[in-house]
This record gives C-alpha cells, structure tokens and sequence, in this order.
C-alpha cells in the first residue's frame, strides 16, 4: 500500500462523489488516472482492506428499528448460540466481550413485534433467558473513520 | 419516508459493490430501469434527506491498523445525558453514541464505541472521555471475537 492508496481510503471512506463520473473526480483530486483509481480501489477490495464500498443508508429513515442486546453465555457453548444468533439477517454484528454478558449483538428489522420475534426465538432454542435488550433512546452518532497512514 | 418499486430495487443495488467501471450509476441504473440522470437525482435527493448517509467505503478495521474496539457504557446523570453525549460525539475516536434506556440489572444509560490500536489505548481513551464528561461511573467491554460482522440487506425480501 501505498501513499496514494492511504490518500484514496481516506478519501473513499467519507465518501464518493455522486456524479457521472466518480472515479474521474477522485483521480482528478490525487492527481492519477480515472483508470488508476479503478484499479486500486479492485485490489484494496481484493486485499480485504475495503469491506464494501457502496451505499450507507440510515436505516432509521429506510423504516428500520434496531437493538442492541446481550446475552450470558456459558463458555462452552458460544459456538452453538452464535450459530443460533448469527443466522438471522438483520442482526448484522456480533462480538464476543469481557463481561458476564458477553454475546452483544445488533438487531435491526422493520418493528418492534418482529425484533422481540426474533429475541424470544433465540431464547427458546438456546435455552438461555439473560438477555438485555437496549433499544436506543437517542442517537448522537455514527461515523466509523479511519485514519489510514503509515500501515 | 416512502419507496417506490424502482427505488427499493436502486437500494438493493447500492448495498452491492459499486461497479468499477467508468459510469457506475448509469450501469445500477440500468441493472433496475432508471436513467442514470434519474439514479443521480434520486441519490442526490436521498442524501439531502439523510435516508443516504453517503456512498462510500467500508473498510475492514483491523486490516488498517485498528485491532481492538471497546464498548464504554456509561452511567451519566439524568439531566446530564444530552450534554455528555454530545461531548462524546464530538471525539473522532468515538465512532458511535448512543443513549439507551437502563434495565433493573443494568444500570448504564450511555453507549460509546471506541477503535483504537491496541486494548490499552481503548482504556486510555474511557479514562479521556470520563475526566472530559466528569462522569466517573462507567464499564469498558473490550471485543476479543468478531463472530458476525455484515452489511444490512435493506428491501431484501
């Protein structure tokens, strides 16, 4: 990776013009080809650095509701419950965390009722009834940046 | 907000990779029957309207450098909460702020996430936040497993 490459990632995380011609304006701006830009862009994809470079929506506006909740899982069955948790579509993360809760997970679906659906599924097939469900009361913020240099 | 047909189907689209090809949102237009004029116009409208945050990169954090994240929880005062949570937004480490309702066994009412380069400088940063807020009362719970990380599928079904 190069610098260009950090300058472009920095660039392409806040985001791509909505034009014709995107990728033109980019490489207009780091002082390279349209084609250039297209091409770093594919191997940095190809390379996992960019996850997915299209849009983000607030899912909020789109009608979605989402969750943040937390489940106590015994050690020797995190694998059993994540594959119950992780098969529903909407819940999107999931990460292990030092805490006696230590499954949280997001659930974002089209309501309420769906959302507790899914939460009163998952503790009827792992059997385990400590959950927290924490809806959001108010939102300050999103906005996952990263400052790509000297990696 | 209401979503034709044809703009759940662009939405659809734009949950995909963007096509690296000279004109990407003639050929989404294309893929659902728009012009490209008409994708343009319905992005640029979206994004004045915040349905559409941006069209943009979403990097895979760790391959940049960014190994370890923290949830913080916070236990702010009642009459505090807005006032503490716009000073935690306003950080660049805080990627999100939320405030969320307290349960009976859990007592915190504040959510930030923190990325940083390594597990102590996630520490270091809550000790920031909480000397910055004046709110002493607060958890850190450190990730050590991503076990699903994916991007919403919007208008799936």
């Amino acid at each position: 990776m190069d610098q260009i490459d950090r300058e472009l990632l920095n660039r392409v995380q806040e985001g791509i013009p909505v034009t014709e011609r995107p990728y033109a304006e980019l490489a207009e701006g780091l002082g390279i080809g349209e084609f250039d830009v297209m091409e770093r862009l594919r191997l940095l994809k190809e390379a996992g650095v960019i996850r997915r470079m299209g849009g983000v929506f607030d899912s909020r506006r789109l009608g979605y509701k989402g969750t943040l909740c937390a489940l106590k899982v015994p050690q020797e069955r995190i694998e059993d419950v994540a594959a119950v948790v992780n098969r529903y579509p909407g819940i999107t993360h999931n990460y292990l965390r030092r805490h006696a809760y230590n499954m949280w997970f997001t659930v974002l679906s089209e309501s309420q009722e769906k959302t507790e659906g899914i939460l009163a599924e998952i503790k009827r097939e792992t059997g385990i009834e400590d959950l927290l469900n924490l809806p959001s009361r108010r939102f300050f913020k999103v906005r996952v940046k990263f400052d790509v240099k000297n990696i | 907000m209401d979503f034709s047909e044809a703009d759940k189907k662009l939405i659809v689209e734009l949950q995909k990779d963007l096509p690296l090809v000279s004109r990407p949102f003639a050929e989404l237009g294309e893929r659902v029957g728009l012009s490209e004029a008409e994708v343009l116009e319905r992005l640029n409208s979206w994004q004045e309207s915040g349905a559409l945050r941006r069209v943009g990169a979403a990097l895979r954090h760790r391959a940049v450098g960014f190994v370890a994240n923290a949830m913080i929880v916070w236990r702010a005062p009642e009459e505090r909460i807005g006032e503490v949570g716009e000073l935690f937004a306003a950080l660049p480490e805080v990627t999100h702020c939320y405030e969320r309702d307290m349960l009976p066994d859990w007592p915190y009412n504040l959510y930030t996430m923190v990325h940083a380069k390594s597990e102590d400088e996630c520490r270091a940063l809550a000790a920031k936040l909480a000397e910055m807020a004046d709110v002493d009362d607060y958890d850190i719970l450190s990730s050590y497993a991503e076990l699903k990380k994916s991007s919403m599928s919007y208008f799936a079904d």
